[in-house]
């Protein structure tokens, strides 16, 4: 058993009073105190969290792009503005979900960032769809990467690096951009205003220090889950896997159908999913009573069928449950959740749940 | 290390006891609630309930886990604390004060010299 990694934080996390856990081979802050706090701080203030645990992945090469209009369902074409990044799913033969991930167009080509978990995997994957394609991937050990969030985030930011206030001020959603060795994105996994910088390892725990003095909270993973949750947010390995169609995990809106004759990986079967029916949907699920709805539980759909949680918690925000479920496709308003053993009535809503820091559904 | 007042009763299901003018105060360790981390629900036993030693009393619920409390010593359930159920968040910040949990009239005061004292449960924790 190898022992777990630690990303270039750890000794702040400590500092910060962070209780560590085992999260897909690293050890990473679950809390600082209390989740329930940090994401609240998140949702009126501002937060941070360590996110080094990912991998930022250079693209570069004169096929590039046309490699990328294979690999993932999105379309990189849509890219046209430097920095602009989409978000998309990167598909295996089947239609299945091998990874989700963020795109940015950059002057030298691409940067890509995946997840922790299926860091290896990915990249094994890449170097086996690379015949072909005059292309070069390079795993960006070397950097680390902190998300800032709530709507303070960037005033708190740039309080800390004055000199970018007036780049960020003119930062675009879901564009980066480059300052000497770091990149400072306005993307994150909050429903939160935001950024997402990949920085040099040696230069983290400085940016960490400094962004605590400025009033930005240390956040956990366990508050990253419910703010995620909360904004209707996937999480590979729960609500998508290589088992699912991206269409039956609320993927449906990244991918990019036109031109047709880009056949991405995974085109043709998901083009004879849509031709025999789909069979499942991904829905919200809204438990207004005590309890916590949690993945793996049984949805039962009286006179449809049956379905399962892929994620669920309590919403700090709303002060009940919720969850994202997939489920049969003519499950309509209301559902059973066997929760411990009791069958529970539930609301089947659209997500996002919270959004503004407010309710969304009615 | 966590709290473990001297002064209080401990069992090995990480319940505390307070004998209080005849009437035993029950709650969840602070070494408990670590363990759960934020707990947003709690479900109390109804008053008036006569449990058993180690019979299952309630529900504590964390944004981790749905854990069961167990009733410590045999007796009747007197009052339940109101103020945890509005505010289940007690049980982590005072866990030993505001965040009680129920009270018992034991069936037999004795029954509380065989429970763990602090120092045996700081043992029973590894602490």
């Amino acid at each position: 058993m190898t022992a777990p990694k630690r990303t270039p934080l750890y000794e702040e996390h400590l500092a910060a009073h962070g209780k560590m856990v085992d999260f897909a081979g690293w050890e990473m802050p679950i809390h600082y105190g209390s989740q329930l706090k940090e994401h609240e701080l998140v949702r009126t203030d501002a937060g941070m969290f360590d996110v080094s645990h990912m991998t930022v992945v250079d693209i570069s090469g004169p096929d590039a792009k046309t490699w990328l209009q294979k690999l993932i369902a999105n379309d990189v074409a849509k890219l046209t503005l430097e920095g602009k990044a989409l978000y998309s799913g990167m598909l295996n033969a089947k239609g299945g979900v091998v990874d989700d991930l963020i795109v940015y167009l950059t002057a030298y080509g691409y940067r890509m960032v995946i997840n922790a978990g299926t860091t290896d995997k990915d990249l094994a994957w890449m170097q086996a769809e690379r015949g072909g394609f005059d292309v070069e991937f390079k795993a960006r050990r070397d950097l680390a990467m902190l998300a800032v969030q709530g709507p303070n985030a960037l005033a708190k930011f740039c309080s800390v690096r004055p000199d970018l206030t007036s780049q960020l001020g003119a930062l675009k959603v879901f564009q980066g951009v480059f300052s000497d060795a770091w990149f400072v994105a306005r993307t994150g996994y909050t429903g939160e205003d935001g950024l997402e910088i990949m920085l040099p390892a040696d230069d983290i725990a400085a940016l960490f220090r400094q962004l605590i003095a400025a009033g930005v909270a240390p956040c956990g993973l366990g508050a990253r889950d419910t703010l995620r949750l909360e904004a209707g947010m996937n999480l590979y390995g729960h609500d998508m896997d290589e088992n699912v169609l991206p269409l039956e995990a609320g993927m449906g809106w990244t991918i990019s159908w036109e031109p047709q004759t880009r056949r991405f990986n995974g085109r043709d079967a998901l083009e004879t999913a849509r031709a025999d029916g789909l069979r499942m949907k991904q829905v919200g699920l809204v438990l207004e009573g005590r309890g916590v709805l949690r993945d793996g539980q049984k949805v039962l759909v009286p006179g449809v069928g049956e379905g399962v949680i892929t994620s669920g918690s309590f919403s700090p925000t709303l002060k009940h449950s919720v969850a994202i479920a997939r489920v049969p496709l003519a499950t309509g308003a209301s559902a059973q959740v066997d929760l411990r053993g009791s069958l529970t009535d539930v609301r089947v809503v659209k997500m996002p749940f919270v959004r503004n820091g407010k309710k969304v559904f009615d | 290390m966590s709290t473990i007042p001297s002064d209080l009763k401990y069992v090995e299901s990480h319940e505390w006891l307070r004998l209080q003018n005849g009437v035993v105060i029950v709650g969840i360790t602070d070494h408990a609630q670590e363990l759960l981390g934020d707990v947003v629900f709690v479900e109390l036993p109804q008053v008036g309930a006569h449990l058993a030693a180690d019979e299952e009393a309630g529900v504590v619920e964390s944004v981790k886990a749905a854990s069961d409390v167990f009733c410590p010593i045999a007796g009747e359930v007197v009052e339940i604390n109101e103020l945890l159920e509005a505010e289940p968040q007690l049980s982590n910040t005072d866990p030993y004060g505001q965040g009680w949990f129920f009270k018992i009239v034991p069936s037999n005061l004795a029954d509380l010299d065989g429970l763990l004292d602090a120092a045996a449960y700081a043992t029973e924790i590894g602490e």
